[in-house]
């Protein structure tokens, strides 16, 4: 089951900081700040482009582990971190892939908890590290049940 | 201009109330994530999933704390944030964001960061290490 598939990796995906996807992004999360949309204010700044927001590549294409089948419905995100190494540029193109971590269970007041943690990871086309990112999703005993193959 | 680097120990970067929690909040953000669960937006599928009403996709709570952070992304950038979801965001909630600063060291400045909603509840809840270090301009 969820066990055996610790360490599973997806193959990379290249993905492209789309100034339209990102824009729209800042706008839905109510920070629709200059340094990510406007082009001029980007092109002022240190990084001389925009840049994305810290939580903008949750929305980007991580591809697929084959053997990680999980619902669509009934799971839980318990905890979510980032780790840059500098920000993410509007407009440049990434390969982007992830890892399931770990999976363990605990028992608590409400029955038996699963927790998957994945990490997923953002390189650009040097194979440099941009961004790695962190996820624990919790599993309860019926979403696990619809699990067993 | 304002500036980061002379926050000091204790001092709070911002605080920021948020209008109500408004459906369509969420709506936007499922087009704008990809994120299409319908637990965000729709109301019998929620219920299905034994929860009262639709909630806030957490990421999208997430995603709106950083923005205390947004004006200063010029003079350095978040380096890490680190999250634990705590409690459910509904339509209607009234979310208050806060960041704090309790650490320097060298070029971080770590902060202690919180959703909080209208009944005083931590919803979300973490540290953003914000660094000032310029070196990795390009």
């Amino acid at each position: 089951m969820l066990k055996g598939i610790i360490g599973k990796k997806s193959k990379k995906v290249k993905n492209t900081v789309e100034a339209g996807a990102v824009k729209n992004f800042a706008f839905s999360i109510g920070d629709p700040s200059p340094l990510y949309i406007d082009e001029v204010t980007g092109k002022k700044s240190r990084y001389k482009r925009r840049i994305a927001p810290p939580t903008f590549p949750f929305t980007l294409d991580y591809g697929v582990i084959p053997e990680l089948h999980l619902p669509t419905k009934g799971l839980i995100h318990g905890e979510q971190s980032f780790h840059y190494y500098r920000p993410l540029f509007v407009g440049e193109e990434i390969f982007c892939h992830f890892e399931i971590k770990d999976y363990y269970e605990k028992f608590g007041n409400n029955g038996s908890m699963g927790f998957l943690v994945t990490k997923r990871y953002g390189e650009d086309l040097n194979r440099d590290l941009i961004y790695t990112d962190e996820q624990i999703l919790i599993l309860n005993e019926v979403v696990r049940k619809g699990l067993i193959l | 201009m304002s500036t980061i680097s002379n926050l000091e120990k204790g001092e709070t970067l911002g605080s920021i109330q948020l209008d109500p929690v408004h459906r369509l909040d969420l709506i936007k953000y499922a087009g704008a994530s990809g994120d299409f669960n319908p637990i965000h937006t729709i109301d019998e599928e929620a219920k299905k999933a034994g929860l009262p009403q639709i909630i806030a996709h957490g990421m999208w709570t997430m995603g709106n704390l950083a923005k205390i952070f947004s004006p200063y992304m010029n003079e350095g950038f978040i380096q890490d944030y680190s999250i634990r979801f705590r409690g459910m965001v509904f339509v209607g909630d009234v979310i208050t964001l806060k960041a704090t600063l309790t650490e320097r060291e060298s070029d971080n400045m770590i902060f202690d960061v919180s959703a909080v909603n209208q009944n005083k509840v931590e919803v979300l809840k973490g540290q953003i290490i914000f660094k000032t270090d310029h070196k990795f301009i390009i």
